[in-house]
């Protein structure tokens, strides 16, 4: 082998590669992603404006680069963002969701990083949880903590973006043991442990980037916290 | 009226894309070698063999011009950072695009809805 690790597949977090899941649940999941994306698409079509347009550019710009850099966990393991909980933050769950569909497209396409059997599947784990789940979980604890206070951002933004990494790991277990790939209970235990780890390093990511744009540019967060300042969207 | 990017949102994306090449191009030879969590998993209980040898991806056109994140036809030492380069910006491309087709003009009138 050439692969300078020796691997037989790409070597990235969360990506599932082509062989690992079954017709059916590549079938289920990518028809479930496929029609979050079209909803989503017909909301930003509806309710966004073009002012977003170059905030889209730069989180999927960024979010690629991230994705590139993995960063080592103790006992031999590493990760790398996913950063799902992010775009959700920064563009809302709709335009965020068609941001990272963008990224896992390019890497499946060009990069040959997880297979194109498995996009649907990759883009739910690492994407929509993340846009969807993440952002809606941020904004309540937001809520809860001060919904314009940086305290209250923090909070939400840490704890949603720690969370959807352990439920992309979680779904991701379910997935490989659905598929006959390996025992339900021997992927949750070690998808879990590695990925409780890794969604500490999501977290300081994440919260590092929404802080920077939190102090610099307050109005190109979705729910910005001086809603005088910015529309709706 | 088209109206461009006020200075303000040009410093925006100078600055976001700038930070997103420059992770892509000069960390990305320091990205940690170790197998991930999805991988470590798959070599711990053995069915990382299950993984197929000759996906579909590899027999498109983009795998003549990629191996994996490598730029191939460069040496070593650039061909990650190129990949990275070349991704970050493809992937800008295209979201910028995508947002571009997908949302409304600032202009439209729009009462609130």
């Amino acid at each position: 082998m050439i692969n300078s690790l020796a691997l037989p597949f790409p070597t990235l977090a969360l990506h599932i590669p082509d062989g690992f899941l079954s017709l059916p649940v590549s079938f289920v999941t990518g028809a479930f992603s496929l029609l979050l994306l079209l909803i989503s698409l017909n909301r930003v079509e509806k309710d966004y404006q073009d002012r977003i347009v170059p905030l889209m550019g730069v989180c999927a710009a960024f979010v690629f680069a991230a994705q590139m850099i993995n960063f080592p966990i103790p006992g031999g393991t590493s990760g790398h963002l996913l950063g799902g909980t992010l775009t959700g933050i920064l563009l809302g769950p709709w335009a965020g969701s068609l941001v990272m569909t963008v990224v896992f497209i390019v890497q499946a396409l060009l990069f040959q990083d997880g297979g194109l059997t498995a996009l649907g599947a990759n883009i739910f784990n690492m994407g929509l949880i993340g846009t969807f789940g993440g952002y809606y979980l941020y904004k309540v604890i937001r809520s809860l903590f001060g919904f314009s206070r940086w305290r209250g951002m923090a909070m939400g933004t840490a704890i949603a973006s720690w969370t959807s990494v352990v439920v992309a790991a979680f779904v991701c277990s379910v997935q490989l043991a659905l598929s006959g790939t390996v025992p339900l209970q021997v992927a949750l235990f070690a998808m879990l442990s590695w990925h409780f780890v890794i969604g500490i390093g999501e977290a300081l990511i994440t919260l590092t980037a929404v802080s920077y744009i939190w102090r610099t540019r307050p109005d190109l967060i979705f729910d910005s916290p001086r809603p005088s300042l910015s529309p709706k969207i | 009226m088209n109206h461009s990017p006020s200075s303000k949102s040009k410093t925006f994306i100078f600055t976001g894309l700038g930070s997103a090449l420059a992770i892509a191009v000069l960390l990305s030879p320091f990205a940690s070698t170790h197998p991930d969590g999805l991988d470590r998993v798959a070599q711990d209980h053995n069915f990382e063999k299950k993984a197929e040898t000759n996906p579909l991806a590899q027999k498109l056109p983009f795998h003549a011009i990629f191996d994996e994140y490598s730029l191939r036809g460069v040496p070593k030492s650039v061909a990650t950072p190129l990949a990275g380069l070349i991704g970050t910006l493809v992937t800008f491309g295209l979201s910028w695009g995508l947002g571009k087709v997908g949302s409304k003009k600032s202009d439209a009138p729009d009462s609130s809805s």
